[in-house]
């Protein structure tokens, strides 16, 4: 049993997207979409509804507000599912609330992942559940991730009880040039995947340059076989989108395409582009093939490159998802290097750290830490509260959700994590974990420790993972 | 410098000088907790390390003051050196799809000790790995070997230091697609050998379908007779037990498991075999079904129950990714703050990932602590080598300082500022 790069890697059809295995984002209004107004914008709604959540304050911790504020033993009030108060010692609190003591502890939003197969890729890694890659052509805007999640992945509940994830982006996998939708989640157990749906959450759309692709295609005999044919096919199908867009705009009567229903999304600025993408060059090809037809990129995914680009990266408002430290499992992976993130990060990027990875979901705080200090080693000091804008700030912007969650502002979700230490020690778990206000896990009782239906009954239920 | 003398181990460059570290918290390695005092290495080997200890005359003074210096770190399990890169085949040396050979399928002899995975990992303070090949057309994969990673031609410390194997499900599925065909094959490929020892003469092994060729044949009898570890690929409870059970009919099997996701629910079972373990630290999903009862208390419950446990990468991107060991040791330890949960105190952490690999594969008298007499394989480390924010300082391999550059530091320090200067990035080097 391989993981992701040992096998899904390298075996695109049933892996993800670092088979075979990104400034500042665009600010996304959540204005209803303006293209395909004749048809239903939203037919699969999230019914997630917040759980109950008691008024709850967190006292005498450190907290790392998420937008690089930070305040030693402060204060953080959360009732109504909200934020309602944050700041120093002596922020009042009403009196009969449940009051958690967080000497010595740190307080942060909760952590958000970018670029998650949870659900599409679920436990256990069986053919009958790889539902990440529809690879039966190298153009598939028309798929939705949502289709393929299946909201009993134990992932799920790792991700919360060791990873502090309150929300995470679930994409395609990277078989294909347009791999089609992704959804945004809270990492809240339901019975269907709209249950688990972040309401209002603008949609994105999964792409991939390089190696995948053209691998997979080339290797059945079809277009696109190459680099170059990956470019080809990407103008070829943005052309025709522009032309599916004039069209709408008219309003004259159109054939409905659900496939370019996406892309129409996409050149609208209601769906948000996370393009896969590893080498500095192709970066830069991507964002001319997206002036050449009008379009934005907000984030290039694993993108172990943009340490050469993050100048250029800059300039376009363009963020970079990235990984700590993975190098080297193929060509376009060679020239990965530890100190990406904080290079990105120090030319005045936006870097974001995903994870691409069920076990490394569990473990971001981590992974930034591991950059943090590969940065401090070359120079660039960072502080820790600025650092957690790579977990939490920037990549709910670049989901388009920074809006209502990603840090502890007064009236946005109380997404909560009380952790148990420093969150950049290896020595440190989260304790508790609150979303939308509601106790989602508890460290110390076992009964806030979920337990998906497939794990129900089978050995080491319920067991601390 | 000069070659050393073998003894089954192939040539290490002694380093002809004393050299003591002074000033840091010593991590010896062997189980014992930090301690502040020194390290003394002389001709490659380690003098004496610890507290109160003196700094022989005329040693060359090493100061640590305010670092900590620890024992070099063992990969417990890894294909360090078989691959270059995983995706371009011609650079893949874990496995051979299409070979008549299995057993004695040698990885020594695939080993390149410039793929930059080797400086690499050396830069995160490993000194000695345990290689292993992979299984592709057979569940006997091959024999193993222990490297340093001095990026030596001559980095082999022990070559053909165990035979591995895939029973689980992996083996199920290269021996014919289940449990029971596996089972059959193990005991016929061990009979087939135990025919070609009585009479090799007679035996035929010669033909491309036979079903052990006489190479094979050879390299699995010190398998059976016990002077060769049985290295052991398996995740699943039920299956651990199954193996255990194999030396009831092969009783001098010296048997190591590697995986063993699911050994906490049959810990005390491998603990009364006494049988090693080379655990993967952190697997805690249900990855595959004989994986379900996966937690990251696992090593901590095993070793709560006497078994001799230590910390391996396998199958997880293990031609490169070694450099995550000390980050798993620390994980562990980060468990004991968890109610209900089960890790290991620091020293038997940092004893996981040094000494007890090492012991597993018989190797604890020469590799894997700073007690006297084992290889000066010693690092300076920033701060506690298991937290993340540490990065080793200096390293010696044998006594012998190592760099710690890597084509990572290269392309970093080429583009601390991306914009090209007077000449393109291609002159700036």
């Amino acid at each position: 049993m391989y993981r992701r790069i040992g096998a899904s890697a390298l075996v695109v059809a049933l892996a993800a997207c670092s088979a075979a295995p990104a400034p500042k984002p665009a600010s996304v209004s959540t204005k209803p979409a303006t293209t395909a107004v004749k048809w239903n914008a939203d037919p699969y709604p999230s019914t997630y509804k917040p759980y109950p959540a008691a008024p709850t304050a967190i006292r005498g911790a450190t907290i790392l507000d998420g937008e690089g504020g930070r305040i030693e033993r402060g204060v953080v009030f959360m009732s109504g599912g909200k934020i309602t108060s944050i700041g120093g010692p002596d922020t009042p609190i009403p009196a009969d609330i449940a009051v958690f003591d967080g000497t010595g502890k740190y307080v942060t939003p909760g952590i958000i992942d970018i670029h998650s197969h949870l659900g599409d890729y679920p436990s256990p890694q069986v053919d009958a559940l790889s539902d990440g890659n529809e690879a039966t052509g190298p153009v598939r805007p028309e798929v939705w991730a949502e289709h393929s999640v299946w909201p009993q992945d134990p992932g799920f509940s790792r991700a919360l009880v060791n990873g502090g994830i309150t929300s995470l982006q679930i994409l395609p996998g990277s078989a294909n040039l347009f791999g089609g939708r992704s959804v945004v989640l809270k990492n809240v157990y339901a019975r269907t995947v709209q249950g688990m749906k972040f309401p209002g959450a603008p949609y994105g759309l999964k792409m991939a340059c390089g190696e995948n692709p053209k691998r997979v295609y080339g290797s059945r005999g079809q277009m696109p076989a190459t680099r170059m044919g990956n470019m080809a096919v990407n103008r070829g199908v943005w052309a025709k989108a522009v032309e599916y867009k004039k069209k709408l705009d008219k309003g004259g009567d159109v054939t409905r395409d659900i496939a370019m229903d996406t892309l129409a999304g996409v050149l609208a600025g209601d769906i948000l582009v996370q393009n896969h993408c590893y080498r500095a060059d192709e970066m830069a090809q991507m964002i001319d093939l997206s002036k050449e037809f009008g379009y934005k990129i907000t984030a290039f995914h694993h993108a172990v490159e943009s340490y050469k680009i993050a100048d250029l990266l800059k300039a376009n408002g363009i963020c970079s998802a990235m990984w700590a430290d993975w190098w080297g499992f193929k060509m376009e992976a060679y020239d990965a290097i530890p100190e990406n993130i904080p290079l990105v990060h120090n030319a005045g990027a936006c870097a974001i750290v995903h994870s691409d990875d069920a076990n490394g979901i569990q473990r971001l705080n981590q992974e930034a830490a591991k950059a943090l200090a590969s940065g401090r080693r070359a120079g660039i000091v960072i502080p820790e509260e600025i650092a957690w804008t790579w977990l939490s700030w920037n990549p709910a912007k670049a989901m388009g959700i920074g809006d209502r969650t990603g840090s502890l502002k007064v009236g946005k979700m109380a997404d909560v994590v009380l952790w148990n230490g420093n969150p950049f020690s290896v020595y440190t778990r989260p304790e508790r974990v609150w979303i939308d206000g509601a106790l989602m896990y508890d460290a110390n009782d076992p009964k806030r420790r979920p337990v998906s239906d497939f794990e129900l009954g089978q050995a080491g239920e319920g067991d601390t993972k | 410098m000069m070659c050393g003398v073998m003894g089954g181990f192939i040539g290490y460059r002694a380093n002809a000088e004393t050299v003591a570290i002074t000033g840091g918290t010593v991590a010896i390695g062997d189980g014992s907790a930090p301690v502040a005092g020194t390290v003394v290495v002389r001709d490659g080997r380690v003098v004496a390390a610890g507290a109160g200890v003196a700094v022989p005359p005329g040693a060359r003074v090493v100061d640590a003051t305010g670092k900590w210096v620890a024992a070099g770190i063992v990969a417990g399990f890894s294909r360090l050196g078989l691959v270059e890169v995983d995706a371009v085949d011609p650079t893949n040396d874990g496995a051979a799809r299409n070979t008549v050979f299995n057993a004695s399928l040698d990885v020594a002899n695939g080993l390149n000790a410039r793929v930059p995975a080797i400086a690499i990992n050396r830069s995160h303070g490993i000194t000695r790995a345990v290689v292993a090949p992979d299984a592709a057309g057979s569940m006997f994969a091959g024999q193993g070997a222990v490297i340093d990673l001095s990026g030596n031609a001559n980095d082999v410390t022990r070559p053909r230091a165990f035979q591995f194997i895939e029973f689980g499900e992996a083996g199920a599925r290269i021996a014919g697609g289940s449990r029971p065909a596996s089972h059959a094959m193990f005991r016929n490929m061990l009979a087939e050998a135990r025919d070609y020892a009585r009479n090799p003469g007679g035996y035929d092994g010669r033909s491309k379908d036979a079903m052990l060729q006489r190479r094979d044949a050879e390299a699995l009898l010190p398998v059976i007779d016990g002077r060769m570890p049985l290295v052991v690929h398996v995740e699943g409870g039920p299956d651990i037990l199954k193996v255990l059970a194999l030396r009831t009919e092969f009783p001098k099997l010296r048997l190591v498991l590697v995986g063993a996701t699911e050994g906490w629910t049959v810990a005390r079972d491998i603990a009364a075999a006494g049988v090693p373990v080379i655990a993967s630290a952190l697997n805690d999903l249900p990855a595959g079904f004989e994986q379900l009862a996966a937690t990251q208390s696992n090593i901590g419950r095993m070793k709560a129950a006497g078994v001799q446990v230590s910390i391996g990468t396998i199958d997880d991107d293990d031609p490169r990714m070694p450099i995550r060991t000390t980050q798993y040791a620390g994980n562990l330890v980060a468990l004991t703050r968890i109610p209900g949960a089960t890790g290991l105190d620091w020293a038997s952490a940092f004893a996981a990932i040094t000494s007890k690999p090492a012991e597993a594969l018989g190797l604890g008298g020469e590799i894997g602590s700073l007690r006297p007499g084992r290889r000066g394989d010693v690092v300076i480390w920033s701060g506690d080598p298991l937290e993340v924010s540490s990065a080793p300082e200096r390293l010696w391999i044998d006594g012998v300082e190592q760099s710690l550059a890597t084509r990572q530091t290269r392309l970093r320090d080429r583009y601390l500022k991306p914009q090209e200067g007077a000449l393109p990035k291609a002159y700036d080097r």
